[in-house]
């Protein structure tokens, strides 16, 4: 299996353990990531508030450059902001011939867009993937609670997304299966999570963010799981005043990626666990435990 | 050469205000072939229409042309008038100078020229008219009514009193429909099944009704009149002939199924009664979940009945019946709100119910006698959100349409919940209140007085946490983000036409509209009939209606059905397709092409040169064919021509205004 893969901003920045996660995982898994050659930000979120030609064209550039290098691979991001801009240019360009025209005008090169943009979500819930990861699965997160959440732009809008369900996806929740880990039954995997706005309407914000965290603990969950750097960094970084506010415990987040690596073997320190602001490392040494296999994280 | 009088309406001041009638009556008399030209006030009167007759002797006069209203209007009227001439009611034509020139133009000079126009290309197809004759056919004095709920139980039942024979058919084991599932109606309150049921009983009892339940129909043919229809009669597995409904065969079955009457909020064995008050009161065995059908082990219903009514072999049977007359009644479903709505949880929650199903749980002989629980613990509920348009008004997700009904029946289940639960309360969340209806505002007026919430805004998500459903949605008149805790859950969800719906509508040639509703003749002046001549709509599968609309809409219909069957034969009209036999080529373009299957093909004998040869032509059955020409336009040869609107005269039509 091999992907151009866009990796985006976050995980050159603030997604450290997710990016090592993600290059563990699809190393024990088979999964070859050809990185677009001279890739661009995607301009999430602000580009395509300000100009619809820019928010267009800039996803499409990196698109149209994997397709020049790598004609015969579809791409892949791991960030659903990233996702959505990406889908959405390839959708243009396939269905809207003005939009076409504009975007090959702006970006100088031709982009016919015709691969797929997938997300981590789609290429490990394929069923070669799948198989990959259930035989590399070495020590299972036994009794880990997690609430799966995706997200807004993995599924939304379902034109440009192509998600069979926007309220309730169910990719993520078996790729945690895997792991051994539970998916809990839960309302807000696809609410919105405030991440526009945490810089300039806290106020308004930050709620958004309790009351995903809330809905997940009252479902029994312990960590929130995500397929997203951005949602990452907005339900983990957002949580202060959280205790304060709802009277509950702070939530560890990961990234599917993260308990993927660990649930093959990765050390703590291999991934980078430490660079959590919640601690993370507890939930899943408790799973681990539970698992019979002792194995210090 | 034709002998033309054209007579200008004023329509009062409708016409004249602002087409000058002293200007287009002597513009008419210069046209080709008129001989004679006047206006008048109202040609439609009795001194108007007399002046005509008068004019037609006097001056000779052997076709007309009037200038007047729309022909949809008057044109009947006028051909009427003519039977008393010397000439045919077809040879005449309506310029159209009020809907289509007087009404939408202000400017009077250029609306006069207009009218010049227009009356130019009336004269100009009149005088390529030809005489048309009506043929008759004969009615069969019978009516299919399809559909047993209270649209077809009304409709079967004013045409049963009036004398003439009717079959009832319906699909489910027992007439009833929806209006026997319900508790109260709005805005009296009256016990639904206590003025449903009896109906049910009369139409049991009805010496010219025949009820056929458990029956569907598979085929349809013939026009009005005479249709034929082949009707399937599913298999029962109980002889009906000799059960008397004692009920002991229900009491020992092993299965129990999610019961259909109580929407899954209950259960029933594998042979059953929809409901104890079933019409008829006798059960069927339902072959998909009978374990002595599935797998040949059982029998136990077999054994207790004392008289042997127990036929696991019993076969489904086709019969054709012949009908002079069919009525629509085939209803509405709830549509599937769980598949469109997965922020309300779709379907994850058990104590978010459909309206229908508080109906039954509020319902006495329903799952729970009347107490209003919740599914998921039967405890009651503290705090109770109704929301509105789940389905409705939402183009987005569901339909685009107001489903009617809902605004009351919300209103009629927030005080019956504040009634029977005091204590309690009920938010409903809403779009708009319609209540148009008699009576309609002050129910609604008192149920807000009973201290229901009404609160402008739609909810925009549904979660269970801790133990209770979050509404969290809009008040759009406070302009806030609102969230209410509650115990149970009622969405007042859309109607969409019953399934079937397509096949059955094919079979007759009637039209959907854009939402699958069966399409009315004309929206308001023919709105109980259908395209096809003899097809009438009672109740909701015309559209969403309340009880009272459906009751009048059947009642409407079977005065049409009995109007129709009080003649022993009908006139069809002569403005239908005709064959030119030489010119067709056999091809059959025109057979697929018919909405009403009025064109089949037909072998004829014929000469090819001096060989005699047998060939396929098309053939128009005039009762079917509604004259609306699509054949025509698919001939490829023109040997299809519709008589009133040949080719000839259009294109004359047009030459008159384009040359």
């Amino acid at each position: 299996m091999r992907y151009s893969y866009f990796p985006g901003c976050s995980m050159e920045s603030t997604a450290k353990s997710y990016r090592l996660a993600t290059e563990y995982v699809m190393g024990r898994i088979g999964v070859e990531l050809v990185e677009i050659e001279d890739w661009n930000c995607c301009g999430a979120t602000s580009a395509h508030t300000l100009s619809a030609a820019m928010g267009l064209a800039l996803p499409a550039r990196p698109l149209a450059m994997a397709e020049l290098r790598e004609p015969g691979l579809d791409i892949v991001t791991g960030c659903a902001s990233c996702y959505a801009r990406l889908r959405l240019s390839m959708h243009k360009a396939r269905s809207d011939k003005a939009a076409k025209y504009l975007i090959e005008n702006v970006i100088a090169m031709p982009y016919e867009a015709k691969r797929e943009v997938y997300s981590f979500l789609d290429v490990l819930s394929g069923e070669e993937a799948a198989a990959a990861i259930k035989a590399k699965v070495t020590r299972r997160l036994t009794g880990l609670k997690a609430a799966c959440y995706y997200g807004c732009l993995n599924v939304r809008p379902a034109e440009v997304t192509g998600a069979p369900d926007r309220e309730n996806p169910m990719a993520m929740d078996r790729i945690v299966g895997l792991t051994g880990a539970e998916a809990v039954d839960w309302a807000f995997k696809t609410e919105c999570c405030g991440a526009a706005h945490q810089n300039d309407a806290a106020s308004v914000s930050r709620p958004l963010v309790w009351r995903i965290l809330k809905n997940a603990q009252a479902n029994g969950a312990e960590a929130v799981v995500t397929a997203c750097p951005m949602c990452s960094l907005n339900l983990e970084m957002r949580q202060g005043g959280y205790r304060k506010h709802t009277g509950l415990p702070s939530m560890p987040v990961f990234s599917v990626l993260e308990l993927l690596a660990v649930a093959m073997g990765a050390s703590a320190r291999q991934i980078a666990l430490e660079a959590h602001h919640v601690p993370a490392a507890k939930a899943l040494a408790a799973a681990l435990r539970r698992s019979g296999g002792g194995v210090a994280i | 050469m034709s002998r033309i009088g054209v007579f200008v309406c004023h329509c009062g001041t409708n016409i004249a205000s602002v087409v000058d009638p002293d200007r287009l009556t002597p513009a008419a008399r210069e046209m080709p072939g008129v001989v004679y030209a006047a206006d008048y006030r109202y040609m439609c009167s009795e001194p108007g229409q007399q002046m005509i007759k008068d004019s037609i002797s006097e001056h000779g006069i052997d076709r007309i042309v009037i200038a007047s209203c729309s022909p949809r209007m008057h044109e009947t009227t006028f051909r009427k008038m003519l039977k008393g001439t010397s000439i045919n009611p077809y040879m005449l034509e309506i310029a159209n100078i009020r809907e289509q020139c007087s009404w939408v133009h202000a400017d009077k000079g250029r609306a006069t020229e207009k009218a010049i126009g227009l009356v130019r290309m009336a004269v100009s197809k009149v005088s390529k008219n030809e005489p048309l004759y009506a043929q008759s056919i004969p009615i069969t004095k019978r009516a299919l009514v399809i559909g047993g709920g209270i649209a077809g139980i009304q409709a079967a039942l004013d045409i049963a009193d009036a004398g003439h024979e009717v079959v009832l058919l319906e699909r489910e084991p027992s007439i009833g429909g929806k209006m026997a599932m319900l508790d109260k109606t709005f805005p009296t309150l009256d016990c639904s099944a206590c003025i449903s049921t009896p109906k049910m009983v009369d139409v049991g009892a009805h010496p010219n009704i025949r009820l056929m339940t458990y029956c569907e129909v598979e085929s349809v043919s013939g026009y009005i009149g005479s249709f034929e229809v082949a009707i399937r009669q599913k298999a029962r597995y109980v002889n009906h002939d000799i059960c008397t409904g004692c009920g002991l065969c229900e009491t020992k079955c092993p299965v129990k199924v999610d019961s259909e009457f109580n929407l899954g909020l209950s259960k029933r064995p594998a042979i059953y009664k929809l409901f104890p008050q079933a019409v008829p009161s006798k059960p069927v065995i339902d072959s998909e979940s009978c374990r002595m059908l599935k797998d040949g082990k059982c029998g136990i219903c077999a054994k207790l009945c004392p008289l042997g009514c127990i036929d696991y072999k019993d076969e489904a049977r086709t019969v054709t019946e012949s009908f002079g007359a069919i009525i629509m009644a085939t209803g509405y479903q709830l549509v599937d709100w769980a598949a469109m709505y997965g922020e309300y949880g779709g379907g994850r929650y058990r104590d978010i119910i459909s309206g229908l199903q508080f109906e039954r749980t509020v319902n006495a002989a329903g799952p729970t006698e009347g107490h209003i629980l919740r599914p998921s613990d039967g405890r009651e509920p503290e705090t109770v959100v109704i929301v509105k348009c789940v389905g409705s008004r939402d183009p987005k997700k569901g339909k685009s349409y107001c489903s009617r009904a809902c605004c009351m029946y919300a209103a009629k289940h927030a005080h019956q919940i504040l009634e029977k639960l005091p204590g309690s309360r009920v938010f409903i969340f809403y779009i708009d209140v319609r209540t148009p209806g008699k009576g309609y505002e002050e129910f609604y007026d008192q149920t807000r007085m009973d201290g229901a919430v009404y609160v402008r805004g739609r909810i925009s998500k549904i979660y269970e946490e801790d133990g209770g459903l979050v509404c969290q949605g809009e008040d759009s008149l406070l302009g806030s983000q609102v969230r209410v805790r509650a115990d149970m859950v009622i969405l007042e969800t859309a109607m969409e036409p019953s399934q079937g719906i397509e096949g059955l509508t094919s079979m007759l040639g009637a039209a959907r509209d854009a939402n699958n509703w069966i399409q009315e003749a004309h929206p308001k002046l023919r709105p109980v009939e259908t395209q096809v001549g003899g097809v009438f709509l009672a109740g909701t599968c015309q559209g969403p209606k309340d009880i009272p609309d459906t009751v009048s809409q059947a009642s409407a219909a079977a005065a049409k059905v009995i109007g129709l069957l009080n003649k022993s034969e009908m006139e069809t009209s002569p403005m239908i397709s005709a064959v030119e036999r030489d010119k067709c080529s056999g091809c059959g373009a025109c057979v697929g092409i018919c909405p009403y299957k009025a064109i089949t093909l037909q072998e004829i004998d014929d000469r090819l040169g001096a060989k005699r040869i047998k060939r396929e032509v098309a053939s128009v059955n005039s009762g079917l064919c509604q004259g609306c020409g699509a054949c025509t336009a698919a001939c490829r040869t023109g040997a299809l021509d519709l008589l009133g609107f040949r080719n000839g005269q259009i294109l004359e039509e047009v030459d008159a205004l384009c040359l």
